[in-house]
């Protein structure tokens, strides 16, 4: 027993103590967190823009005129199906290699373009989401706004939208939670981001058991906080509905 | 009742599918100012298109609806004014879940500018207090019965001060014990001078409340005339079969 004790005080000693070894795991969550919280601003809002285009093309296909407007949104609208089927439709460790060693191969800040490698990627899943939730919404809440005189964007930014937020916001949060573990990859572009850390730890001193244990505890922490999060919003979401 | 005419319709048609479903084939009509029209027909008719073409929530294939003067189908006009004076009614509510029943009738016109909210508000719980609601300013639609959901979406629509209400089977989705609350602030409505176009399957109001009654049929005007005239001496032989399967 003391032995064992003394064996797991020494591994400790050696993985985290000695060189304080600590500092990568604390650069590598800091820069997971920062890629995570850059993707996600960019995912929201690349996301939000993708859904709004797919959303409004689709609900007012079967009644508008034919109009120069109209030709511009079907185009975008079709711009947008191209980008969710290539973004969804190939992994996203190959974007991110694509981004880092081909589109911006002379950049300097990888971490930079893990943030926004992972925010395109994101925003794919997102603007999915949101325009099932504006698709979800009954039609005839659409037309009593227009009825009451609201004009297109009105409606949606009085009537539609606050119900779909209610709606689409635990999934958005649980794309949220994926996107924090799969930045899990960055690694592959040299980023040190908290696997990378666990990784290099192991390196040094050829002893996996405690660096890579730590590392999925963190994560561990992490998305339980959140999931921990999201279930306190889901609750408030309820109570409030009448 | 004066002679202006409020709406007038011409030739309006309506192809749904891209021509492979005919709503409306050339429907003309008038509303005139302080009317009641009641449409009535059997389902598949043209009626409730005819009325959502009114305000254009369906756009019309072809003809023209000149409201107040201004040929609304032109593309150039901006129907979301000439909306703010066509409320309507539809057969499913379309209360806004997320606001309180105030907050449903108050935020088109303090949101469109037409109203201080301590000026919307104050219409609102009077219009609340006419149709016998005004306790449940506060509640939300699910907390209330069909009834006094379409009583709230009829005050709601009446927020905005219209000039025409348009009732798309108003009472059509409501329990049978509550057809008769709604055909109530209906009825005092029209008996307050409002201009009304209703589509409705119910006859004894179409009979009662109507200045006149339209009858549909494959998307067409088939007969128009006073409720006597229409009730009690149908000339077409369609709208005698209507009337034998629903009187």
């Amino acid at each position: 027993m003391q032995a064992w004790l003394d064996n797991i005080k020494g591994e400790f000693d050696l993985n985290f103590i000695q060189g304080s070894r600590w500092k990568f795991l604390v650069t590598g969550l800091g820069n997971t967190l920062l890629i995570t919280l850059m993707a996600l601003a960019i995912g929201l809002v690349l996301g939000m823009i993708i859904a709004a285009v797919r959303s409004t093309y689709d609900k007012t296909v079967d009644n508008a005129r034919p109009s120069v407007g109209r030709r511009i949104l079907g185009f975008v609208n079709g711009a947008c199906k191209v980008y969710l089927t290539v973004l969804r439709g190939t992994p996203v460790v190959v974007q991110l290699m694509i981004f880092a060693f081909v589109i911006f191969a002379s950049a300097r800040n990888m971490l930079m373009v893990a943030g926004l490698a992972f925010g395109l990627n994101s925003a794919a899943y997102v603007a999915e989401i949101i325009r099932g939730g504006i698709m979800s919404i009954d039609n005839g809440q659409f037309e009593a706004g227009r009825s009451l005189g609201f004009n297109y964007l009105q409606t949606m930014w009085y009537v539609v939208l606050p119900q779909v937020a209610k709606n689409v916001l635990p999934a958005l949060m649980n794309e949220f939670i994926a996107l924090l573990k799969e930045t899990s990859v960055a690694g592959y572009v040299a980023v040190m981001d908290l696997t990378k850390a666990g990784d290099t730890i192991r390196g040094r001193t050829y002893s996996p058991f405690m660096p890579l244990i730590a590392v999925a505890l963190i994560y561990l922490a992490l998305v339980m906080f959140m999931t921990w999060v999201v279930g306190k919003v889901e609750r408030r979401l309820r109570s409030s509905d009448h | 009742m004066t002679t202006d005419v409020l709406i007038r319709v011409d030739n309006l048609s309506k192809q749904f599918g891209g021509g492979a479903i005919n709503a409306l084939n050339g429907v003309s009509a008038e509303i005139r100012r302080g009317e009641v029209v009641v449409v009535i027909g059997p389902s598949g008719s043209g009626k409730s298109t005819f009325l959502r073409c009114l305000n254009l929530l369906e756009l019309p294939t072809g003809g023209t609806i000149t409201f107040e003067g201004t040929d609304i189908t032109d593309p150039k006009v901006n129907i979301n004014r000439h909306r703010q004076k066509m409320g309507m009614v539809f057969q499913h509510f379309n209360l806004f879940p997320n606001m309180t029943v105030l907050k449903n009738m108050t935020v088109a016109p303090v949101r469109l500018g037409k109203k201080s909210r301590a000026d919307a508000e104050k219409q609102a719980m009077e219009l609340l207090e006419r149709v016998g609601l005004a306790d449940r300013a506060g509640a939300y639609p699910n907390q209330l019965s069909g009834g006094q959901k379409q009583r709230v979406a009829i005050v709601r629509a009446l927020c905005m001060d219209p000039d025409v209400m348009l009732f798309d089977e108003p009472t059509s989705a409501l329990d049978p014990e509550m057809v008769g609350e709604v055909l109530e602030v209906m009825k005092r409505l029209a008996h307050q001078g409002m201009t009304m176009v209703v589509v409705t399957h119910e006859m004894g109001f179409a009979r009662e409340v109507g200045d006149r009654v339209i009858f549909m049929d494959g998307g067409t005007i088939v007969e128009q005339g006073s409720p006597d005239e229409i009730f009690n001496h149908p000339n077409h032989p369609r709208l005698q079969d209507f009337l034998r399967k629903v009187l």
